[in-house]
């Protein structure tokens, strides 16, 4: 479970865990297992603009192991989005392949995205119908999925007469209802309140380990990446190119308050802004 | 366990019921009310304008010798809705219009589903839509009474000419305004296709249809008066028919009461597309709770 970047590293980068002495858990201790969840090998991606092509990824290798949470973060223009395109199968890769070994994905997006003249319920019905779920059972599993996020009474609400953070959770039931295996997720919090966030994140922390989702997290706040990720990776800009992997220590529940939590979110910070200063001249 | 709380009391403060609900039938009335006053407003304005205007005088002419103020006009229009013809009349036309609006919807439709499903066809068949749009339909009726001559299928060809671009025009906006990200939420979901279309594409296009529909009611009962006037077909009423035997007569007190029902009922359709309109916002959350 390893990133593997080809392309000629940078003399100021140190990828990996030798960057965190003393709170690094390196990375081969971790057992050998079998296919990743999601594999991007050497894959890059170029965009036609008008004054010619735009590379938004480069040569970017990276595996995901099945139940892992990987947070990747980076500046404007690293390519996180179009990342995340290329894993849900939206977009197709320039060159590299991406595998997900048959997984169904499910997206999130920074805004909800529910269907505004749908209830709640309806919203996330709509994944279930969209499957083909027999009519019978897709009020049950609503049901279910809205207890599972913690919206049982509120299937009637439209998505308007709920809060931010209560519309995100109907698209987390909605995109649990894909019967996701690997959950993308492009900044999902980033709209929303530090209480509300704190709270998701213990949310969604539960969510996961419920059902050994994969998770794949974009995310500009360095603290939300090391409260949440098993890993995280850090992008360059324009390209984007993995130019870090910091595997982060597990030390029973994580607090976004914790002192381990804002060590690590110290050290992210440094290297978001080394990579940010080589654009600036 | 505590997080569970915790967030149960977020959503609780988020979307908690208002204080002091009034009851139900107090809010009706209220709303009934507040909907209803200003309309109310509206009519006696209009009828204190007329009366002025019965009462005023130009240059020695006094425009009590030309018209009738309303003291007498209403009373006129009441006499000919219980014995006159033009109860019958507004049969005919309420007919007509609908008729020709149902073809206008059906050929909008059509022709607007085939524009925004296929790219190419945009531009060309784009441009035509709006140009028959800006062309006034009065002018299409020497060409359509060539063709049909004077008969209820001239009136049509002007209303469904006049009327279907605007519901073209509505479902290929709506369909183009479909929000890329619900696209985007959609395509993950695995909608495709007709499913697309169907769950996500046609519901997301509704309010531009919508308004496309109120656009197209407009043109079309223009397009109808016109036709009524020019297109008098042997041996039919209609409010066209009334309106055209008022001013061979000089009976303008008839007059004016063939107008107040063909400006009653072009409000009274109109306001239930703003109905329909308004329901359908607030129900997805567009209007602004302040403002209403």
């Amino acid at each position: 479970m390893s990133i593997s970047n080809t392309q000629a590293t940078p003399p100021a980068a140190q990828p990996g865990a030798s960057a965190i002495p003393g709170t690094g858990v390196p990375g081969a201790s971790e057992p050998a297992e079998a296919a990743p969840a999601i594999d991007l090998t050497e894959v890059s991606k170029a965009y036609r603009t008008g004054r010619g092509e735009l590379l938004a990824l480069d040569g970017v290798s990276l595996q995901v192991a099945a139940g892992e949470f990987v947070c990747i973060i980076g500046a404007s223009g690293c390519g996180k989005s179009t990342l995340l395109n290329l894993v849900a199968g939206l977009d197709q890769p320039s060159a590299g392949t991406v595998e997900t070994g048959g997984r169904r994905v499910g997206l999130m997006f920074q805004e909800p995205a529910l269907f505004p003249w749908l209830t709640a319920g309806r919203n996330v019905e709509m994944a279930l119908r969209a499957r083909g779920v027999p009519r019978e059972v897709r009020r049950d599993r609503t049901a279910e999925l809205l207890e599972t996020v913690r919206l049982g009474g509120f299937g009637d609400k439209r998505p308007h007469e709920l809060s931010g953070g209560m519309r995100q959770r109907v698209a987390m039931a909605r995109a649990l209802a894909q019967d996701a295996d690997v959950l993308l997720m492009d900044e999902p919090f980033g709209a929303l309140d530090a209480m509300t966030r704190d709270l998701l994140h213990d949310e969604l922390e539960r969510i996961c380990a419920e059902r050994s989702l994969t998770v794949l997290f974009v995310t500009h706040n360095v603290r939300e990446a090391a409260r949440l990720g098993d890993r995280v990776i850090v992008l360059s800009s324009r390209p984007g190119r993995v130019i870090g992997e910091y595997p982060v220590p597990r030390h029973g529940q994580r607090r976004i308050d914790s002192g381990e939590v804002a060590q690590m979110a110290a050290m992210l910070t440094d290297r978001l802004r080394e990579e940010m200063g080589r654009h600036g001249n | 366990m505590a997080t569970d709380q915790a967030l149960h009391g977020l959503d609780n403060l988020e979307v908690g019921p208002l204080l002091d609900q009034p009851s139900l039938a107090g809010r009706f009335g209220r709303r009934a009310w507040g909907a209803t006053w200003p309309k109310l407003l509206a009519i006696v304005l209009v009828l204190v304008a007329w009366q002025l205007f019965y009462l005023s005088d130009h240059n020695g002419i006094s425009a009590h010798h030309l018209l009738v103020g309303p003291v007498q006009g209403l009373p006129n229009l009441w006499d000919q809705l219980l014995h006159g013809q033009l109860l019958s009349a507004v049969g005919t036309t309420l007919k007509r219009a609908v008729v020709g609006y149902a073809l206008s919807l059906l050929v909008g439709v059509v022709v607007g589903a085939i524009v925004a499903r296929i790219p190419p066809l945009r531009a060309a068949v784009g441009s035509i839509i709006t140009g028959l749009q800006t062309m006034p339909s009065i002018a299409w009726f020497p060409f359509a009474i060539i063709l049909f001559g004077l008969s209820d299928s001239a009136i049509l060809f002007v209303i469904v000419l006049g009327s279907a671009p605007s519901i073209a025009n509505g479902l290929i906006a709506g369909i183009d305004y479909t929000p890329p990200l619900l696209l985007r939420a959609g395509k993950v979901m695995g909608l495709r296709g007709i499913t697309l279309y169907r769950y996500l594409i046609l519901p997301a296009s509704l309010p531009a249809f919508i308004a496309g529909m109120k656009q197209a009611w407009a043109f079309a009962w223009r397009s109808l008066m016109a036709g009524e006037i020019l297109v008098q077909v042997a041996g039919v009423s209609s409010l066209g028919v009334l309106l055209e035997g008022d001013q061979d007569q000089l009976d303008i007190t008839s007059a004016i009461s063939v107008m107040i029902v063909i400006l009653i009922i072009g409000v009274v359709v109109d306001g239930l597309f703003t109905k329909a309109d308004l329901a359908i916002r607030n129900r997805r959350g567009l209007l602004d709770s302040a403002a209403v």
